[in-house]
């Protein structure tokens, strides 16, 4: 059959040669990208993450917005010199409600995905304003008018209710917050539901009090919300390692 | 077939591809070269030892594991073996540089604080590693000497300690982390009396203070109306158990003292802190972060950066 087959045959052939390349490639994304969706162990059964609550949430299209994901990773890859110096790797779970996730493939500045609790938020809110001045040789630029904005939350349950269509189970009706508060804890829930999303915003940044003013909502405020809950809600502690081994 | 189409070409001699430009321009279509074909083979062997060692096809739901094993050791203190996989491997790599480093570790643990210092060996161990966890974790606020940053956070290099230079308040200090707080006397003070407390505070450390504001200052500084003493103590000095600061030396950590220009401006600066007061001077708790003996090292490492107490 193959002995006449020139290779030839196909150069010279754009349709074939089309067609044959595009099989080519399409296998090599069943075999490597479709399994994933069917997989058991993809995503790790771990306690603990929860979506984004409401300032949060805005916290993170801010840091999308000022496209913070073209110098900062949020994915700490299992090896040993990351696992020394940013934490425990990141797990499959820990960004199943980030939609587009912020994992990354190039860092100029650190990985970002355990920031959350390892610096104060007034060193955040320093660094966000003019980071030279608390890393002398960052090349990181300055982000005051996150100080200066008010953060726009007039469209807030509408964010949520799009990341509730992408599968986040942000709560809109109270059978939906029922399930909520099964699967989460009440707390967590409430938090969650969208209807009381801008009262549930205001009063996170009130208690927060982030960028160090409770006079007025800020962007700050989200953005540092955000960065301090990064990389804490699971309790690694309360993991066994080797069960995590066995998740791949 | 490469060795077929070598000689193919040696005896016919090389073909072209069949187009001619310009009359006599023509594009040899030489074979490739043998080495190159032979890596090329290469690869797809190497593929398939690849296939056989590490985890590789999908399977339904599952996938081929692999031959390759990886072995650490358990929760339960028992070895195990997985198929090889990057969260195995790292498992492994840690457990294995825990065990060599456990000769400095262990020696670090068993011995008191003011032992690890005096030991040469253990010692420059101890500013070694203890450098590289303070340069990961400390150095962001506390800058990467220890000097601090006047206005935000407190240098570790001089004599001062907020909190206490003892060991074990150092390393209370790194585990629980600490929440500094001054109440805002801006509405409870008037103006004047406000400026005649800030002259007698930096008269404390010798600064040139108008003399009769700062007379008055000071009583209104032992009064129940200004009640500073009540954190600051009788003595200005300070209360280490609440984190207050010593007013008479010359350390200034909240009110930019040092960089003004002249004595107006310096007391302006304290007055500022007075009016406002503080909310900040957050300290995170690392206790989660960093393990015991981490925290230890780091503890005789800011210890020995200050010169402790």
């Amino acid at each position: 059959m193959f002995k006449n087959f020139k290779h030839e045959k196909i150069e010279t052939n754009a349709g074939l040669l089309l067609v044959l390349t595009m099989l080519a490639v399409s296998i090599g994304g069943l075999v490597e990208i479709a399994p994933l969706f069917f997989l058991k162990d993809t995503v790790e059964n771990v306690d603990g993450v929860r979506p984004y609550t409401p300032l949060e949430s805005r916290g993170r299209d801010i840091y999308i917005r000022e496209g913070c994901y073209t110098c900062h990773s949020q994915m700490i890859r299992p090896f040993r010199d990351e696992q020394l110096r940013y934490g425990h790797y990141s797990l499959a779970a820990e960004s199943k409600y980030d939609h587009p996730f912020q994992w990354g493939s190039k860092r100029t500045g650190p990985d970002l995905a355990r920031v959350g609790g390892k610096y104060s938020n007034e060193w955040h809110v320093q660094h966000l304003i003019k980071p030279t001045s608390m890393v002398p040789e960052s090349v990181m630029p300055n982000y005051q008018w996150l100080q200066e904005n008010k953060l726009d939350v007039s469209d807030i349950g509408d964010r949520m209710r799009a990341l509730r269509i992408t599968g986040v189970p942000y709560s809109a009706n109270d059978e939906e917050y029922q399930r909520n508060v099964k699967q989460f804890g009440e707390a967590v829930a409430k938090t969650l539901h969208i209807p009381d999303a801008l009262k549930n915003l205001v009063a996170q940044a009130q208690e927060g009090n982030f960028d160090g003013d409770r006079s007025s909502v800020s962007e700050m405020d989200a953005v540092v919300a955000y960065l301090q809950v990064l990389g804490t809600m699971v309790d690694f502690s309360k993991i066994k390692p080797e069960d995590l081994v066995k998740f791949r | 077939m490469a060795d077929n189409t070598h000689s193919q070409a040696q005896s016919k001699g090389v073909q072209t591809t069949g187009h001619v430009w310009d009359g006599d321009l023509q594009e040899l279509n030489n074979p490739l070269p043998v080495w190159w074909t032979y890596t090329f083979y290469a690869t797809m062997v190497f593929a398939l030892v690849y296939w056989i060692v590490y985890p590789s096809w999908p399977i339904g739901k599952g996938f081929l594991p692999g031959m390759n094993t990886v072995t650490y050791v358990n929760a339960e203190g028992q070895e195990e073996s997985w198929h090889w996989n990057t969260r195995a491997k790292l498992l492994f790599e840690t457990q294995d540089a825990v065990k060599r480093q456990k000769p400095y570790y262990d020696k670090v643990a068993g011995l008191p604080y003011d032992q690890i210092a005096k030991d040469p060996e253990l010692s420059s161990f101890v500013v070694s590693a203890g450098k590289s966890v303070f340069s990961e974790n400390c150095a962001a606020c506390h800058q990467a000497g220890g000097q601090g940053k006047v206005g935000f956070f407190p240098n570790l290099t001089d004599d001062d300690w907020l909190y206490g230079g003892s060991y074990e308040k150092i390393n209370q200090t790194i585990s629980k982390g600490r929440r500094g707080y001054m109440p805002p006397f801006g509405e409870s003070l008037d103006a004047a009396q406000v400026d005649e407390l800030a002259n007698y505070v930096f008269s404390l450390s010798g600064g040139k203070a108008d003399l009769a504001k700062a007379a008055k200052g000071k009583e209104l500084f032992h009064s129940h109306s200004g009640a500073c003493f009540y954190c600051h103590s009788d003595d200005a000095k300070g209360r280490q158990d609440i984190g207050s600061a010593n007013l008479t030396d010359k350390v200034w950590l909240w009110a930019d003292v040092p960089g003004q220009a002249d004595d107006a401006a310096r007391i302006a600066e304290i007055r500022k802190v007075i009016v406002s007061g503080l909310n900040k001077g957050v300290m995170p708790a690392w206790e989660g972060r960093l393990n015991a003996q981490q925290i230890k090292l780091l503890t005789v490492y800011v210890h020995e950066l200050g010169g402790g107490k």
